[in-house]
């Protein structure tokens, strides 16, 4: 199963299936149907972060460091965690302006500056190096440990000439696979979707492989992890190295490798690629924002576990960056290291592939075709189409990277192990993270200020990490960094200005990034911006605000004639088409159409051209049939404004109409408020006027039967005039209280109250009703304390109330044996003077209905004839003035007799006066 | 002698109305609420009801109703009283077969005078 062939036969084989994926992503692209458009492809693609260094590496740099390998997955979950609000807005640039790679960004940032890609280029090229080389190790590397084993792979490069060194020939033959997939058409704003479906891929493979060694390595070597685990920790010498303390520099070297993953994770080449670029749908961020991180704590799983195993294996492990491979073949497994290979391979492929691709499109955009615009080799002969040339330099470049990658693992890759590499690149990255992300916040950053922070952090990377790398792999003598040059030595590449006790990585972050930053800011603060630079400043850092980007930015004049020729040399015919149709919304243009061409289809040919050459040559083309000058701050800006104060205004307006339907709903409320007030107050005059009535029809009758008919007999005639009388009373009183009421509910009631004892008031309203109640044959029984019942009252008011209740008790009473129980007793702060009879009581769901005015009980037949009606008013009008005394009234169920108990409670007088009543 | 039916919750109203339906020469039969006023109707059919609407248990309104729906008292005169002063219940009386609507209080004479004519015209429409 190990022998060449076999390997080779799966190796080729993955790569087959992947170009087969990766051209079947394309072709549903084409079609319209996307495979990519989901947040799962893209957090996928995002995982192209994790390598071979990952793979490999990661294992290593537990074994000898501890968990301090985490920290590389630790960034990007913190960079995840701001992506809404940073990732988002670098996406939406990069919609609207077609950006095709990080150098584009940048340069597009500082006013479309040709000088800044070339910088950012070169960086790129030049720290990116060492992270293809090694993966190109890795590869080779994993291959020689699969097929030699249980011989050591030879660390050292290949004795023979070069053409016998298998990382010369696996760089080709992804040199040759990433032309075949990567540069199949032109427009690279055009997203690689063949590209990215082959990622995600990829992504899965190597997580699946780590996972399925992971469980061969705890359940199939080990019992569980506790087995593990405590074989582990019998072995003191393992225990230490696996501690926190472990990590080089210690809490200074944590805090440096996670801010160095977390800017390497949005800078890096490839990932701007995949994150920014490759980006479908922005709300794909937000997923992927837990769904990555996700995915880094599973592939991280198993790497403890791995790494202990590894060292409890001893010397058959070999190399701590093979463990995984070497563990499954010291158990004498076939399957199982090829997978893990595969696992390997997929991880490392999926990094050379996108960053290639990367990197060939800013050579080709950024320092090729400037080169050639500036030398004017292009203008020879307008009427060539040059569109087949950006393709091969494209191309061209691909094969250089991997060589040039091939030929950096060749001169020093062997003296650093996986992870420093790793880290050697990322720490280059990081330089682009200034001019990129405070581009994004601060509107002043300028060009120059850019310019000088790329150059001064990239030359102290260089002299901080690359050259120690050439020292150690004796290219340069040893004395540089055990002294420092010419014996200086405050300028130890390792201890830079005395800075000593520091990782290196650390050391090196701080003083290119304090190099960096110090410039960008400071040449900013003491430089000028030009217009375009402006502009662009205020459309990236206005980015999300809405509106901004789809403004037309072009105010100089050319025709459409012009333009079609300009775009057609460059892009070819069917994407000139394309731009135009997209424009008019229909086929109009030809090459000789002289009209002039509008605005908005200036900005999206330049976008095209964007689209393929970058923003900076396509600036240059655009202003070459262009004449005239790009919008300026000034209209930008008051473009934004606009859109502020339109803004401010709709904002202002939508308040307005909110408060207006607030008072809208009020008004309706209050006026249904009134509306009801206005049925009730109907509704008592009709009542009123009825209660009037009636006893006004039986004086009006009896007088006219009185008039007409002088010979009644005179015991008939006292009678009518007793009813008359009567009737007339009953007038009286009813006018009387229906002025109480309206007294009551206009708080217009005159109380003039008192110190009164409650007991003796009561004993007294009996007096006034002992006839009525003889005439009714009621007996009335009192249970009153002998002691004093103070309370503060109206003695006339409460008086009128008492003898109303102890009527309406009477008239309730029952007919044949009528009984009326008054008792007052102390309750609690209170006085309570209830009034009971012994009717039929009144009804639990009536209870509150008795003091709604002109209510009247429903007794038919009951109420013993003789005894008057109510005028329904008596009952709300002793309860307005009870409330007015600061008491209640209120009826409930018979405590001693059978029928209603009405209860009048008043709060006690604490200090009495004696000399009152 | 015709019989009068009085139907009023008042007993001084009943008191006057049963007073001069009788010096008319006329037969008085009363009711305090209309389920007695119904149950008398059944027992001895009056031939002409003074009606207040507005009583105790089922309204005059109602009472009216279920004479007009029986065929035998389709065409029995009743007279509406009522101390609601309001044209809706005068027109909500006639159209449910009132024949006449005297709002309290009323002019004796009139009343009287009203009761004789209904009293003749029914007499008169039988006799044809």
């Amino acid at each position: 199963m190990r022998t060449e062939l076999v390997s080779l036969a799966f190796a080729f084989g993955y790569l087959a299936i992947l170009f087969l994926i990766a051209a079947w992503g394309d072709k549903r692209s084409e079609q319209g149907r996307s495979i990519i458009n989901s947040p799962l492809v893209y957090t996928l693609s995002i995982a192209v972060y994790c390598t071979a260094w990952t793979f490999y590496g990661s294992v290593g740099r537990a074994a000898e460091t501890g968990p301090s390998f985490l920290l590389i997955y630790l960034g990007p979950t913190l960079a995840m965690l701001l992506g809404w609000f940073m990732i988002r807005k670098m996406v939406r640039i990069a919609r609207a302006q077609k950006i095709t790679s990080i150098a584009d960004f940048i340069s597009a940032r500082y006013g479309k500056s040709v000088r800044l890609g070339v910088l950012v280029t070169l960086i790129a090229v030049i720290g990116i190096m060492p992270y293809i080389a090694l993966q190109l190790k890795a590869i080779t590397f994993s291959h020689a440990v699969l097929t030699g084993y249980p011989t050591p792979p030879i660390q050292t490069l290949a004795q023979e000439t070069f053409w016998l060194d298998k990382s010369l020939w696996v760089a080709l033959v992804l040199a040759i696979f990433i032309i075949l997939f990567g540069t199949r058409h032109l427009d690279a704003s055009e997203r690689h979707e063949g590209m990215v479906a082959a990622i995600a891929f990829e992504s899965i493979i190597k997580l699946m492989a780590f996972l399925i060694l992971g469980f061969f390595v705890v359940f199939w070597l080990y019992q569980g992890p506790l087995d593990l685990f405590s074989q582990a920790a019998a072995r003191p010498d393992l225990v230490g190295s696996l501690g926190l303390s472990a990590v080089p520099g210690q809490a200074l070297g944590w805090v440096g490798t996670l801010v160095l993953a977390t800017l390497a994770f949005i800078t890096l080449p490839r990932q701007f690629q995949v994150l920014v670029v490759e980006n479908v749908d922005e709300r794909h961020i937000k997923r992927a924002s837990w769904t990555f991180p996700l995915y880094l704590v599973a592939i991280n799983l198993f790497v403890i576990p791995v790494a202990l195993a590894g060292l409890l294996l001893g010397p058959a492990a070999q190399e701590p960056d093979s463990f995984v491979l070497t563990l499954p073949l010291a158990a004498g497994l076939e399957l199982l290291p090829l997978i893990v290979f595969i696992g390997g391979l997929s991880a490392a492929t999926g990094m050379v592939i996108v960053e290639t691709i990367a990197l060939s499109t800013m050579v080709s955009n950024h320092l090729v075709m400037p080169l050639l615009l500036r030398w004017n080799w292009l203008h020879l002969d307008p009427g060539r189409n040059l569109s087949g040339w950006l393709l091969g330099i494209r191309r061209v470049a691909i094969i250089l990277i991997l060589l040039l990658g091939y030929l950096y693992h060749a001169l020093i890759g062997d003296s650093y192990s996986l992870v420093t590499i790793g880290l050697v690149s990322f720490a280059a990255a990081a330089q682009f993270a200034p001019a990129l992300l405070l581009g994004l916040y601060w509107r002043g950053a300028n060009g120059k200020g850019a310019a000088a922070g790329l150059i001064g952090g990239f030359l102290v990377w260089a002299y901080t990490l690359l050259l120690p790398g050439f020292v150690q792999s004796g290219w340069l003598a040893p004395g540089l960094i055990e002294a420092g040059p010419w014996g200086v030595a405050w300028l130890k590449p390792y201890a830079l200005f005395g800075l000593e006790g520091w990782d290196i990585y650390t050391h090196a972050l701080f003083w290119s990034m304090l190099v960096n930053v110090g410039l960008l800011a400071g040449v900013s603060l003491f430089t000028r911006q030009s217009r375009l630079e402006q502009t662009q400043a205020a459309l990236f850092t206005e980015a999300l605000r809405p509106d901004v980007m789809q403004t037309p930015l072009w105010l100089g004049q050319t025709t459409r004639g012009e333009l079609y020729q300009l775009l057609n040399r460059y892009l070819g015919q069917a994407a000139t088409h394309r731009v135009f149709e997209r424009h008019d919304g229909r086929q109009s243009s030809n090459a000789r159409d002289e009209s002039i061409a509008p605005p908005g289809l200036i900005t999206q040919a330049e976008q095209a051209l964007t689209g393929a050459l970058g923003s900076a040559s396509a600036r240059v083309l655009i202003n070459s049939v262009v004449r005239g000058e790009a919008l300026d701050l000034e209209a930008v800006l008051s473009i934004l404004d606009t859109t502020t104060q339109t803004l401010e205004y709709n904002r202002r307006l939508e308040q307005k109409s909110a408060e207006l339907a607030r008072i809208g709903e009020e008004l309706r409320a209050a006026n249904e408020r009134l509306r009801e007030l206005d049925r009730l107050k109907d509704e008592f005059v009709a009542m009123v006027s009825h209660e009037l009535r009636t006893p006004l029809t039986s004086i009006r009758a009896f007088a006219e039967i009185l008039r007409d008919s002088p010979d009644i007999m005179v015991e008939q005639k006292n009678h009518f005039l007793g009813v008359i009388v009567k009737e007339s009373e009953r007038l009286s009183r009813l006018i009387e209280e229906i002025l109480d009421l309206a007294r009551l509910e206009s708080g217009r009631m005159r109380l003039n109250p008192q110190v009164v004892n409650l007991s003796q008031l009561a004993r007294d309203s009996t007096d006034a009703i002992t006839q009525l109640y003889e005439e009714r044959q009621v007996t009335l029984k009192l249970r009153l304390p002998d002691q004093e019942a103070w309370v503060m009252a109206d003695p006339d008011r409460l008086q009128q109330v008492i003898i109303n209740l102890l009527d309406n008790a009477s008239k309730f009473a029952d007919s044949t044996r009528g009984e009326v129980l008054m008792q007052l007793e102390a309750h609690g702060k209170n006085w309570q003077l209830a009034v009971e009879d012994n009717g039929n009581g009144i009804a639990e769901e009536e209870r509150e209905k008795v003091f709604e005015k002109f209510h009247q009980i429903q007794q038919q037949g009951q109420t013993p004839s003789g005894r008057p009606r109510g005028t329904g008013l008596g009952l709300p009008i002793s309860r307005g003035i009870i409330a007015h005394l600061g008491g209640r009234l209120w009826v409930e169920g018979p405590h001693f007799l059978s029928g209603a108990r009405l209860v009048i409670e008043l709060p006690k007088l604490q200090a009495p006066h004696e000399t009152q009543m | 002698m015709p019989r009068v039916l009085v139907v009023d919750d008042e007993p001084n109203i009943v008191l006057s109305l049963e007073f001069l339906m009788q010096q008319a020469g006329f037969q008085v039969d009363t009711a305090a609420d209309g389920e007695t006023a119904l149950q008398k109707v059944h027992a001895v059919p009056p031939d002409l009801i003074l009606l207040d609407i507005s009583l105790p248990g089922i309204s005059g309104f109602e009472v009216l109703e279920a004479l007009r729906a029986e065929a035998r008292y389709s065409k029995l005169p009743i007279v509406m009283l009522t101390a609601h002063g309001r044209e809706v219940e005068r027109e909500k009386g006639m159209a449910l077969g009132a024949d006449d609507y005297i709002t309290k209080p009323f002019s004796t004479r009139e009343l009287v005078e009203k009761v004789k004519n209904l009293l003749q015209e029914q007499q008169q429409s039988q006799g044809e």
